[in-house]
């Protein structure tokens, strides 16, 4: 913590309106530029990603949100072709830097995807997978503690406790997603990447998804892409709005919806396009 | 008029057929400019008079030609003089052979008996007789049905319909005909298996450790008494596949998992065909290849070590036999491993798992049972595999589990029960039944539980 309360200048030339930067930021992000062989899919970014809130990234298809969030974990790295540009701080400290390893920046940094993936094992054992590999149970009785602290955290105790070793797959859409949640969960990390973790559910389990982002927020930094402005109306205190590569605009959430600054903004919140 | 002459007309007739049905749909309805008033298009109703000029004229030759000889053949015994036709059936059997050379043109008529000379020319008169009738039937069978067609075209008629119909039936009776196949052969050996169980009890030839299925050819022949105790054949298919296995599931999966996880594009793109070529290899090439290389090279390898190695062995069987089943399970693990969605790999490694330990807990985890059935497949494959055990493996029945030692198959026991002149009624000949029975049931359940693991394993991820 003890750079990270300094606020990083802004580069130069940045386009982006609104509040880019926030103080103690647990993402900063600068000139950072993603390239898909020679598409340029993400152009100059500066944003920071504040601690114990929620950030929305929308946009229209294809303008890049995906890719900004993967850089943030780094899973661009398993994209042949893909190459990320520009500096990424998480605590202050450089993501790409040689040190930096990758297995640990991704238990610091959980990520729930578009359509729920559970593993093809059992819902304790999915829980369990993350702890497993990153060592962070002693013992059974510790390994146990931790899925049940997870899948309480998840709202997912109540329907599961009784079937814990029955496989993953076996459960609803909505609660293949809150087992993921929980799965992200379990080893504690200090912000979770959200990517449309709803479009693929229907409105009664988007809308326990959306209470559990509410509730996970008082202890992580949740980044979330979302397709619905409803969404980041309801769960987000700050919103970007991207397009075609750029980051148009960013600030807190109401501020966004009810006065944009930027045209096209207000374009796509009035539903001009999208 | 010789059969085939008789096939072209019957072709030619019926492309006459299709253009005068064609024309008459265009005269029936009054000209090309109305043809939207048929039904269907002209070149439907000339179709359906083609068909029935010519399918009809087709199914008569067909049976003809089948039938002609039996029957023409009874035809001359009859006229026989009384003598020969009380002779024993062996001996009518050979007057029969000369007759059919000298009528072939084989053997010269001065060659055969006078009788048989005369019943020749019988027959050769008959034939052709029966050819002339054949030619008559025939066409005027297509000219009725054509001209019946023709005389039934109107601008309701529903051509295509019937013409549809008529392709369906005649796709139902070729699939019909594989069908029937299988079932004949699987009833026959389901009824030649059960006349061996009936001379040897089921409890003999599936607990029998004996196997020796020599039999006496006359009584007082010693040691020749047949044993057909088929355990020590069940146990070297056994060892073999046992062996192949080991070769081909770890390098097969192991091979599968580098290309479709590892490997870049580009060596994916050349191996894999290369890989699978393997499979293309004829399995008499890979015999070839135990027994004159792989063989010896135990052999030689053997002696350095003190062991003895004989020189057919399981192993050296076994061992190729593991190379030729590579592609299988290669080819099947590959198909299951880039069957498992992205999005699990992506799920693994967002936990901060590394590549392996996704590859490992992930991955297979996720395509175990697709490479289960694919295994059991190839297991399938090794013990119905025949060349490579018949040239490599050695025929001495032997119960044993060493490796190095000749032990034989069930193949390789129903080739050699099989090879040579042999009487359809002996134990011996029928024991090759029994065996093919057990092998047809062990390698079909393996197949069903394969094909099901398989299956309920696509579904998981479609
Ligand atoms: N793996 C990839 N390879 C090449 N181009 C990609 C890849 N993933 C995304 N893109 C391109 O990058 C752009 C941004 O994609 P993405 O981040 O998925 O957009 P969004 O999530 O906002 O819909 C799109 O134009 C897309 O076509
Ligand atoms: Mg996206």
């Amino acid at each position: 913590m003890n750079q990270s309360s300094k606020i990083r200048p802004v580069p130069e030339g940045t386009k982006t309106i609104g509040d880019v930067t926030v103080p103690e930021p647990v993402f900063s992000c600068r000139d950072v530029d993603v390239y898909y062989g020679d598409k340029h899919a993400i152009k100059k970014v500066n944003i920071d990603i504040g601690r114990k809130q929620v950030l929305a990234m929308i946009g229209p298809s294809g303008c890049g949100k995906s890719t900004f969030l993967r850089c943030l974990n780094r899973m661009n790295d398993t994209i042949v072709g893909a190459r990320v540009e520009g500096m990424i701080e998480l605590d202050g400290q450089d993501i790409h830097e040689k040190r930096q390893d990758v297995v640990q920046l991704r238990a610091r940094v959980g990520m729930v995807f578009q359509k729920p993936n559970p593993f093809p094992k059992s819902i304790y054992e999915n829980v369990a997978y993350g702890p497993r590999i990153h060592g962070l149970a002693a013992d059974r009785a510790e390994l146990d503690e931790i899925v049940n602290v997870s899948l309480r955290r998840a709202g997912l105790w109540e329907e599961v406790k009784d079937r814990l070793n029955q496989p993953g797959t076996s459960l609803s859409g909505g609660q293949q997603q809150r087992l993921c949640i929980a799965r992200a969960i379990a080893v504690n990390p200090e912000v979770i990447l959200m990517d449309e973790p709803c479009s693929a559910l229907d409105p009664i389990a988007t809308a326990r998804i959306e209470d559990l982002i509410d509730e996970l927020r008082e202890s992580y930094a949740i980044c979330i892409v979302t397709h619905s402005m409803q969404q980041a109306a309801r769960v987000s205190q700050r919103t970007a709005y991207f397009h075609l590569g750029d980051l148009i605009e960013v600030g807190e959430t109401n501020k966004i919806f009810t006065n944009p600054q930027a045209k096209l903004t207000e374009d796509y919140i009035t539903g001009r396009f999208g | 008029m010789s059969p085939s002459i008789l096939l072209v007309l019957i072709i030619a007739l019926s492309v006459l057929a299709f253009q005068l049905g064609k024309t008459r749909a265009i005269a029936v309805v009054g000209g090309q400019r109305r043809i939207r008033d048929l039904h269907s298009l002209p070149g439907h109703y000339g179709l359906l008079t083609a068909i029935w000029c010519g399918l009809p004229a087709l199914l008569v030759f067909l049976a003809w030609v089948l039938l002609q000889d039996a029957v023409i053949t009874r035809l001359v015994i009859a006229q026989l003089p009384a003598a020969s036709q009380a002779l024993p059936e062996a001996q009518l059997g050979l007057l029969l052979n000369d007759l059919r050379n000298v009528v072939a043109g084989n053997v010269s008529p001065e060659m055969v008996a006078p009788e048989t000379r005369i019943a020749a020319a019988q027959y050769v008169q008959l034939r052709d007789i029966a050819e002339l009738a054949l030619a008559a039937i025939v066409v005027s069978i297509g000219i009725v049905g054509m001209l019946w067609v023709r005389a039934k075209i109107r601008p309701d008629l529903r051509a295509r319909n019937s013409y549809e119909r008529v392709i369906e039936v005649l796709l139902f009776a070729c699939s019909a005909v594989a069908v029937f196949t299988t079932l004949g052969i699987v009833l026959s050996i389901v009824f030649e298996a059960f006349r061996f169980f009936s001379i040897v009890p089921v409890t003999e030839f599936v607990f029998g450790t004996n196997w020796s299925p020599q039999m006496a050819i006359r009584a007082d022949q010693v040691g020749s008494s047949g044993a057909f105790g088929a355990v020590p054949l069940f146990a070297g298919t056994l060892l073999i596949s046992f062996i192949a296995m080991i070769v081909a599931v770890p390098i097969g999966l192991f091979s599968a998992i580098y290309l479709a996880e590892y490997a870049p594009i580009k060596v994916r793109k050349y191996v894999k065909p290369l890989l699978e070529v393997l499979a293309g290899v004829p399995t008499v090439v890979y015999g070839f290849f135990a027994v004159t290389t792989v063989g010896p090279a135990l052999r030689v390898a053997g002696e350095a070590m003190g062991l003895p190695v004989a020189g057919e062995s399981a192993l050296a069987a076994g061992l190729v036999m593991g190379i030729m089943i590579i592609p299988f399970v290669s080819s099947l693990s590959d198909d299951m491993i880039t069957a498992v969605p992205q999005s699990l790999r992506d799920g693994a490694y967002a936990l901060g798992a590394t590549r392996s330990e996704t590859i490992r807990q992930v991955v297979l985890r996720a395509a175990l049972p697709g490479i289960v059935g694919g295994v059991l497949l190839a297991i399938s494959r090794a013990i119905g595999e025949t060349m490579i055990v018949v040239m490599a493996a050695g025929l001495s029945a032997n119960l044993t589990a060493n490796p190095l030692e000749a032990v034989t198959t069930v193949t390789v026991q129903i080739v050699t029960l099989l090879v040579g002149d042999q009487e359809f009624d002996s134990p011996k000949t029928l024991a090759a039944f029994a065996l093919g029975l057990v092998l047809f049931l062990v390698t079909l359940l393996l197949n069903v539980i394969a094909l099901y693991v398989v299956r309920k394993y696509r579904e998981q991820y479609e």
